[in-house]
């Protein structure tokens, strides 16, 4: 266990232990070279479609998994995937284009849609690129509360993909629970930002408003209900044979393919890269909130649950440890210049923020005009849907690419921006 | 694997026994959180169909709309934001941004329709359910878009003021300047008020973006005057600027167009602003040097006319120079616009008075048009009894006298009787010559006609403003001193729309003794140098001269503006008049299709 100090006061008896690290075996399961297919000097299977052997299947784009629209192409054999390719473009709006015609005001609301399970990341990394270039500073009150909305955007995006991952095993069960408790969280979100999903707080300056009254004792009311349901997960989920069987050695993520792939967030740290920004180059506040790095050492699919599900106990802490420290009284924006005409001094930055998927960055060109230059959203989901996945998706079962792209936690409407 | 993980999942019955989570719509009702964005609401008589929403909209889904029911007037566009929820996305970005804060949102959020148009609507001109809403959006305390306050001026103390005639008002510096521009909307309800209709965003925007010769080139469009009009101008822009609205205060237009006069050497004018049209042959007199003449000149000489003034001082500027004291618009000030003028080949003759140095009929014989902005140089008398008393003055005298440089021999103890700028005037003047003033007015101080401001500015130098007071006679005090009489008035309401009238109240007589009594109550035209035959031709109603948009009398070679034919007789206006005269001048004789817009 990597942090036990965030299960003060909770019953333990069911908490998974960390999984032990296991030598991945790929006759175990069957790489493409094990199942007779001829292999290349590159390891990829050389698929003659002539033969008659193969089988092209799509699977998409109606949501494939509970990932957004995206579809893959397969390539099987019988029930073996022998090649997967990921089509994207279902969900393309043309975000920074449009940002380059739109005043910096304008773009507040428009970045929330890239990513729609958690639209806060967006809006703070929008808001901090362009404080950083207008040289504007944030109040305190105003950075907690950020920081305090990007912790509960973590856990209801968290709450989603739970039920999508054991969902894609065939256990429907978890998923109507945490869709529901992510709606709870959804409730407390338009309490505090008038909107649920698409919450448009985080404003540049600052945000739009103060914590409603009450809201602490809501929010720890919700969190104690959460708590009860990730026990109840444990034992529907990671106590379940069917899920242990199918997602233990499934998709392994080898060391060597982190840095080659450019593999961020749960994906890296279930390999045992303990990588997190909130911790590497703390932002908001997270330099003074107390938590660890989760990692794990298999680097299959049921260990980046298992990250994922410590990290959902950490969020739980960590909102509690906010909720603490937001100031009772300050300002909660800066004066901006006339947002009609805010011409933004002409220089470039680069900011980044880990969310639920990984390093998520934002590099804003401002050339001294009313719009900016240039806008160009990094999200992690790129390399993990198409490169990782094309590459992992080789030697599975059809059944299987639902579960392997979930337990790879991509969002297509980031990759497509 | 172990038994545990066979059995462990079964424990998901125990949730089997729970309540539902789900909300059983329309049994159960579920509102949206107090500050839920949902439908708009639009309070009508607060928005002033100003655009703001429409310009900060990302989505196009506002436009501004003619409602019934809602009519243009001063302030207000007479339009409302219509919301298209085909294009919405509820970011209250319009609500946020809202000046005067009518806009809004309710926190409901269901609403069916089997017609898709219907979601393209009015906001509280379309009657909705949740119209009266208290629950909904609102921006939070702390959290404001658009900047309130203005940048304060700079001014001289009162103590500082009162003791010579130097200019009171100090003006932006550039980054005061650029920070007062960056609080302007740039809605243009001001222009459609600007009797000269200034484009008022263009040069505003012209100061954000540093770029003053462009904002010089902007007000010329409109105003041949800005050095001075930058200075005394009434500005009934300000007034209903949409930045005023919600407890904000409105932009310094005013002195923003001063701020651009100020930046520009007066040699550089040449270089910078459009140059006239080569010569067409014709020429036109301008009876008057005053904003009127002027402006009606400078449009002219643009366009290749030949110009000469006839004025009847010795220098140019008509009430400019002789009616507003030197401490509110220095007298180089007023050069400084006259001299370009005159640099573009308009010739000013002065002390060439039509009807004593030169006859109208000349005037009429020589040139192809004639345009006459004389004024209003008369006194009105007060008509009572011991007016005729040597120590009773005309304000305009006084004013005459400082500015000429005489002394008006004013004494030390003095009233000014009247309300308006002229009273204004003669009173600060007067405490700047050391005198102690009071002002007495027939009705309350916020019926003066006066500029707000001036009566703030003269209360700070110590005048005594007494309001209802009514003139009742002046006797003789002997030691070359008058009495005044005066007495307490009330007001009697006249109705809804009328101003309350003062009526004497009996036996409330107030005698006090004074060096001088200015008497400042209001002037009258001049019209004794027009001949019969032209007088038969135009019409004088109430003393001023009936004129259509283009300054065009009875006769078509005669046009006329300024004070003796508008109601406001402020510079701007006779400023506008002068520019519209010019262009129905041009229409006039060169035929030309009026619907051709030449300057």
């Amino acid at each position: 266990m990597s942090d036990t100090r965030l299960y003060k006061g909770i019953d333990t008896r069911y908490i998974p232990e960390e999984p032990e690290y296991v030598e991945f075996d790929a006759a175990e399961r069957g790489g493409p070279g094990d199942r007779g297919a001829d292999v290349g000097e590159t390891g990829a299977p050389d698929v003659d479609l002539e033969s008659g052997k193969y089988l092209k299947l799509w699977q998409g784009p109606n949501h494939p998994g509970i990932t957004g629209n995206m579809s893959v192409e397969l390539t099987v054999s019988g029930d073996t995937v022998w090649g997967l390719k990921t089509h994207v473009g279902y969900l393309h709006r043309g975000f920074e284009k449009l940002m380059e015609r739109r005043t910096y005001i304008q773009n507040f609301p428009l970045v929330c849609r890239i990513c729609v399970p958690e639209p806060d990341f967006n809006e703070y990394l929008y808001a901090a690129s362009v404080e950083d270039l207008a040289g504007l500073e944030v109040p305190e009150k105003a950075g907690w509360l950020r920081i305090l909305t990007l912790e509960m955007a973590r856990l209801t995006s968290y709450l989603q993909w739970i039920g999508g991952q054991i969902g894609a095993f065939g256990v429907g069960t978890v998923g109507q629970w945490t869709i529901t408790h992510r709606d709870y969280m959804l409730d407390l979100f338009e309490e505090l930002t008038g909107g649920r999903i698409y919450h448009m707080y985080i404003i540049p300056g600052g945000v739009r408003g103060d914590l409603p009254e009450g809201f602490e004792e809501r929010m720890e009311a919700l969190l104690v209900k959460i708590e009860k349901l990730l026990s109840e997960i444990d034992l529907a989920m990671f106590h379940n044979a069917v899920f242990k069987t199918r997602a233990k050695g499934l998709g392994v993520i080898t060391r060597d393919m982190i840095d080659r792939y450019g593999i961020t967030g749960p994906n890296a740290r279930a390999a045992g890269v303990a990588r997190d920004i909130r911790k590497d180059q703390p932002y908001l506040g997270y330099d003074e909130l107390d938590f660890e790095v989760v990692t794990a050492q298999n680097s299959d699919a049921y260990d980046r649950a298992w990250v994922r599900r410590q990290e959902m106990q950490q969020s739980v802490s960590l909102i509690r440890q906010i909720l603490k420290r937001i100031p009772k009284t300050g300002p909660i924006h800066t004066k901006l210049p006339n947002v009609l005409h805010w011409r933004i001094p002409p220089g470039q930055t680069w900011h980044r923020a880990e969310c639920t998927r990984g390093e998520y960055g934002y590099y804003m060109v401002a050339d001294g005009t009313i719009y900016p230059r240039r806008v160009y959203v990094r999200g992690p989901s790129y390399t993990h849907a198409i490169a990782v996945m094309e590459k992992l998706a080789v030697g599975t079962n059809i059944a299987d690419i639902a579960g392997l792209m979930v337990s790879l936690h991509t969002y297509p409407p980031e990759i497509e921006r | 694997m172990s038994v545990k993980d066979l059995i462990a999942p079964f424990s998901v019955w125990k949730r089997a026994f729970e309540k539902p989570y789900t909300t059983m719509d329309p049994i159960d009702e579920r509102p949206g959180a107090p500050r839920y964005r949902g439908f708009h609401t639009n309070q009508m008589d607060i928005c002033i169909g100003c655009g703001t929403c429409e310009t900060v909209c990302q989505n196009a889904a506002i436009d501004l709309v003619p409602v019934e029911g809602q009519t243009t007037r001063h302030g207000d566009s007479g339009l409302r934001p219509r919301v298209d929820y085909g294009r919405c996305c509820w970011c209250a970005l319009c609500v946020d941004i809202c000046p005067t804060s009518s806009l809004g949102m309710s926190n409901e959020y269901i609403w069916v329709d089997t017609d898709p148009d219907a979601f393209r609507y009015v906001p509280g001109a379309d009657e909705k359910p949740w119209d009266e809403n208290e629950l909904g959006y609102a921006p939070a305390e702390g959290y404001e878009l658009l900047e309130k306050k203005r940048v304060e001026m700079e001014m001289l103390e009162p103590e500082e003021g009162v003791s010579s005639f130097k200019e009171l008002v100090q003006g932006y510096s550039a980054e005061q300047a650029k920070i007062e521009a960056d609080r302007c909307v740039a809605c243009g309800i001001c222009v459609a008020t600007c009797p000269a209709h200034m484009d008022v965003p263009g040069y505003i925007e012209a100061i954000r973006d540093d770029d003053i010769p462009r904002g010089l080139r902007i007000t010329y469009e409109s105003n041949p005057m800005p050095a001075s009009c930058g200075r005394v101008c009434t500005h009934s822009c300000e007034y209903v600027c949409t930045k005023g609205h919600n407890d904000g205060e409105p932009i310094s237009i005013r002195w923003l167009k001063r701020y651009i006069a100020d930046q520009i050497y007066a040699q550089d004018y040449e270089e910078i602003l459009p140059q006239p049209e080569p010569d067409n042959g014709k020429q036109i007199a301008v009876i008057g040097s005053g904003p009127g003449g002027l402006s009606a000149a400078y449009y002219l000489r643009q366009l290749g006319y030949e110009i000469t003034v006839y004025d009847a001082r010795d220098l140019p500027g008509g009430m400019l120079r002789y009616g507003i004291p030197e401490y509110r618009l220095p007298y180089d000030q007023i050069a400084k616009d006259i001299d370009y003028i005159r640099s573009l080949g308009v010739t000013v003759l002065q002390e060439h008075m039509v009807g004593r140095d030169v006859g109208f009929e000349t005037l009429y014989r020589d040139y192809d048009a004639i345009f006459f902005a004389t004024g209003l140089p008369n006194p009105y008398t007060m008509g009572i009894e011991g007016e005729d008393h040597p120590r009773v003055l005309s304000g305009l005298t006084v004013l005459d006298d400082v500015t000429a440089g005489r002394d008006p021999g004013l004494g030390h103890r003095i009233a000014v009787i009247g309300g308006g700028n002229v009273a204004m005037d003669a009173a600060r003047t007067a405490r700047r010559l050391g005198c102690e003033v009071s002002i007495l007015y027939r009705r309350r101080i916020e019926d003066m006609p006066a500029d707000e401001e001036e009566i703030t500015e003269a209360r700070e130098e110590n005048v005594r403003i007494v309001p209802q007071a009514i003139p009742v006679r002046v006797e003789d005090a002997g030691n070359d001193q008058a009495a005044f009489v005066w007495g307490e008035a009330e007001m009697v309401d006249q109705g809804e729309g009328k101003r309350p009238k003062p009526v004497l109240i009996e036996g409330s007589h107030h005698r006090e003794v004074y060096d001088s009594i200015i008497s400042a109550i209001g002037q009258d035209a001049d019209y004794s140098f027009l001949p019969e035959e032209v007088l038969a031709k135009i019409t004088v109603e109430r003393g001023r001269v009936s004129v259509d948009r283009f300054g065009a009398t009875g006769d078509p070679k005669v046009f006329a503006g300024g004070d003796i034919t508008n109601t406001k007789r402020d510079a701007i206006s006779a400023i506008a008049n002068g520019h519209l005269a010019a262009r129905g001048i041009d229409r006039q004789l060169l035929k030309l299709n009026s619907r051709k817009q030449r300057i």
